[in-house]
């Protein structure tokens, strides 16, 4: 990663959101920051409710009416977008920061071509002719890998299979050459085979367009082949963020080593797969300390009085986790893990430089099959 | 498509018999006669004008002789309305009828449209309860409380529209307004729901994520997607017009169907009874069928089967 500190694109400092509900206010966004840098992608990885899509929504102003941002800003070029108007968030959205949901199956309109649908960013945006936007449409449809683009161009959605509709999708996200495109769990409702396709479609996209990408997943094993860095996010705050390489071979806290000893590896053995015990804390009352604590076998007793602050790992890898205080006692993390950490001591030379070993031992689900 | 179409054609056609047959035999269950002073006339007198109808041979025969007479566009005489034929009948009654029903469902859905969707994207706002407020009193008044209330202030006390009576358009405006007010507050409730639901649907957060604007998402995506099931509420609205009219035309005094078949009833004038059930049961299989055509059409996912079957 060559870029320097200010060629961030976006920022999200101290980011603080609630929903007001009838039982009170959710605390769903507690102190989040984040960057990305030009072209990168950025994996934001956590179960259901930690928060990764508020997070993405409050980017483009989309968040739901009651949520309220109770702190914290969100530079985009330098500029705070939780201050700019709905019109100028409108401007933006679509334009500058796209979005990629969740279910294809239900977020194209059932009642438009798919054509008009590409092409409508376009008209918003650049207000160019409806010809013209037709045109480039069929072009990007094209360049989603859709089979004769020229006549499909006007069918209707329920007229594609799931895969096809999430490259529609993705068609309409990058018709404007968005410099952001945030991906919100994109291929967690397509099967295993698809999912591979779409994520090797969407790393080419990115090279053609340029354009950074925020990839949302509770799905580390989607995450290895695509991403350069990872924020693990738990309970509404970031508990450990590094480069891909960094979390998957070294990772420092108890919840990244539940998360990827819950993933199957090449070399797992049967009945090695282990799940985090327990459920996410009520965010409508955190617990005080560190919000792991209660699932978590390593937790200290400092962890149920004191939030953690991050502790530096390195330049660019950082976990918010008592047991790097050097006064913490020294444990051993759970056996696939240590293999992991093993493996990252042995893949610095003396220098304390990278050496990637020659085969990527980066476990995914498929991903690896792609990559040739 | 075509095989469709007979389809539906052959089921047009066993409900109207089915009709036909149920509102005959329920027709002769009626208490009293044709005769409107029976006590004077003499029963040879009775027997001799019952037997110029054919009202003397067994009711089986004479639902035959009716459905034989149908089958050919006979609908008979009218006991009542100097022997004309009922068909004649019903053509000079139509225009009327038909305008104030057309006149009525184009003002009534138009207005629930808007006002239903104003209060869905204005959700749970002063703006929603007021329209709520509105649709649920124009659901639960019935219509002729409405003709009435709206004769006495509207007619008699503002004297801005004519009391009662048919002659120029303004002559339709309070019956318009009256008839209207049902299928209004269905067609806002039905709106409304229809739309919260859209607009909370994926497609939409997509389209804000494109960067519509409010009134590009509301008229691009929401209103396409919630008007098409509104299709199938035409008919039943149909349905709630045909039998408004019968009481908001008498009210009115229009010289409409409704007025007619109100009359025909309380004097037992069998033909124009049967006459009037069969033009409403028609109009109402026809709507019926044109509502599941469009509904086709407009919407392209069941366009496909369509094509299919």
């Amino acid at each position: 990663m060559e870029n320097t500190e200010n060629e961030n694109l976006i920022e999200v400092n101290n980011l603080k959101i609630n929903f007001n509900t009838y039982a009170g206010k959710v605390k769903a966004i507690r102190d989040v920051s984040f960057h990305l840098k030009k072209g990168e992608t950025l994996a934001i990885v956590g179960e259901s409710g930690s928060g990764k899509s508020v997070t993405t929504r409050s980017l483009m102003g989309l968040n739901a009416d009651n949520a309220e941002i109770a702190g914290g800003e969100i530079l985009f070029h330098g500029e705070d977008v939780l201050k700019k108007s709905e019109k100028e968030m409108q401007e933006i959205r679509g334009m500058d920061i796209a979005m990629i949901f969740q279910d294809p199956m239900t977020s194209l309109d059932p009642t438009m071509k798919i054509g008009r649908q590409i092409a409508e960013p376009l008209r918003i945006h650049k207000h160019i002719s409806k010809d013209k936007a037709m045109a480039q449409a069929l072009e990007m449809l094209k360049l989603v890998g859709i089979t004769d683009a020229e006549h499909r161009i006007n069918d209707y959605p329920h007229q594609f299979s799931g895969g096809m509709r999430q490259r529609i999708v993705i068609a309409i996200a990058l018709i404007c050459y968005p410099e952001v495109l945030i991906a919100d769990e994109p291929t967690t409702a397509l099967d295993v085979t698809i999912q591979a396709q779409i994520l090797k479609l969407m790393k080419e996209l990115q090279e053609k367009i340029e354009t950074s990408i925020i990839f949302i997943t509770h799905d580390l094993g989607v995450v290895a082949g695509m991403a350069d860095r990872i924020a693990v996010m738990y309970a509404g705050k970031i508990v450990e963020y590094g480069t891909v390489d960094e979390i998957f071979y070294n990772p420092q806290h108890p919840y990244t080593w539940g998360l990827l000893n819950s993933m199957p590896t090449l070399d797992t053995q049967s009945g090695e797969l282990s799940a985090i015990p327990g459920t996410p804390p009520d965010l409508l009352d955190p617990p005080k300390g560190d919000a792991f604590a209660a699932r978590n076998s390593y937790a200290l007793k400092i962890d149920a009085e004191q939030e953690p602050p991050f502790f530096q790992v390195s330049k660019t890898h950082a976990a918010a986790t008592w047991l790097l205080d050097p006064r913490a006692p020294k444990v051993t993390p759970p056996a696939a893990i240590a293999k992991r950490q093993a493996q990252w001591a042995s893949m610095h030379n003396e220098a304390g430089e990278l050496v990637r070993p020659e085969t990527p031992v980066t476990p995914t689900t498929t991903f690896d099959d792609d990559r040739e | 498509m075509a095989k469709y179409l007979l389809k539906r054609l052959f089921y047009l056609l066993l409900t109207l018999f089915l009709i036909a047959t149920i509102t005959f035999f329920m027709m002769k269950l009626l208490p009293g006669t044709p005769l409107s002073n029976e006590s004077k006339l003499s029963h040879a007198q009775i027997q001799m004008i019952y037997h110029t109808y054919g009202l003397d041979k067994p009711v089986w025969q004479q639902y035959l002789i009716y459905l034989g007479g149908m089958v050919q566009g006979n609908f008979g005489l009218s006991f009542q309305f100097d022997n004309q034929p009922v068909s004649y009948l019903l053509a000079t009654r139509m225009p009327a009828s038909f305008q104030l029903g057309v006149q009525a469902m184009i003002v009534g859905v138009l207005l629930g449209i808007i006002v239903g969707g104003i209060a869905a994207i204005r959700r749970n706002t002063w703006v929603d309860g007021t329209m709520t407020i509105i649709s649920i009193l124009m659901i639960s008044i019935p219509s002729f409380v409405l003709a009435i209330l709206l004769q006495y202030y509207l007619g008699l006390k503002a004297g801005a529209f004519p009391v009662a009576g048919w002659g120029n358009f303004a002559y339709t405006i309070l019956p318009t307004i009256a008839l209207a007010g049902s299928p209004f507050a269905t067609t806002a409730r039905f709106i409304r729901t229809e739309m919260v639901d859209v607009m909370s649907s994926d497609y939409i957060e997509l389209a804000k994520a494109k960067g519509l604007t409010q009134t590009g998402v509301v008229y691009h995506h929401a209103l396409r997607n919630s008007l098409i099931p509104l299709i199938t509420l035409i008919g039943p609205l149909t349905v709630n017009l045909m039998t408004g009219s019968l009481v908001v035309e008498n009210i009115f005094a229009v010289p409409g169907i409704g007025e007619q078949f109100v009359k025909s009833i309380t004097t037992n004038d069998y033909p124009t009874i049967m006459g009037i059930t069969m033009m409403y049961s028609v109009l109402l299989v026809i709507v019926l069928l044109i509502t599941d055509i469009v509904y086709g059409i407009v919407d392209p996912r069941i366009r496909l089967q369509g094509g299919q079957s």
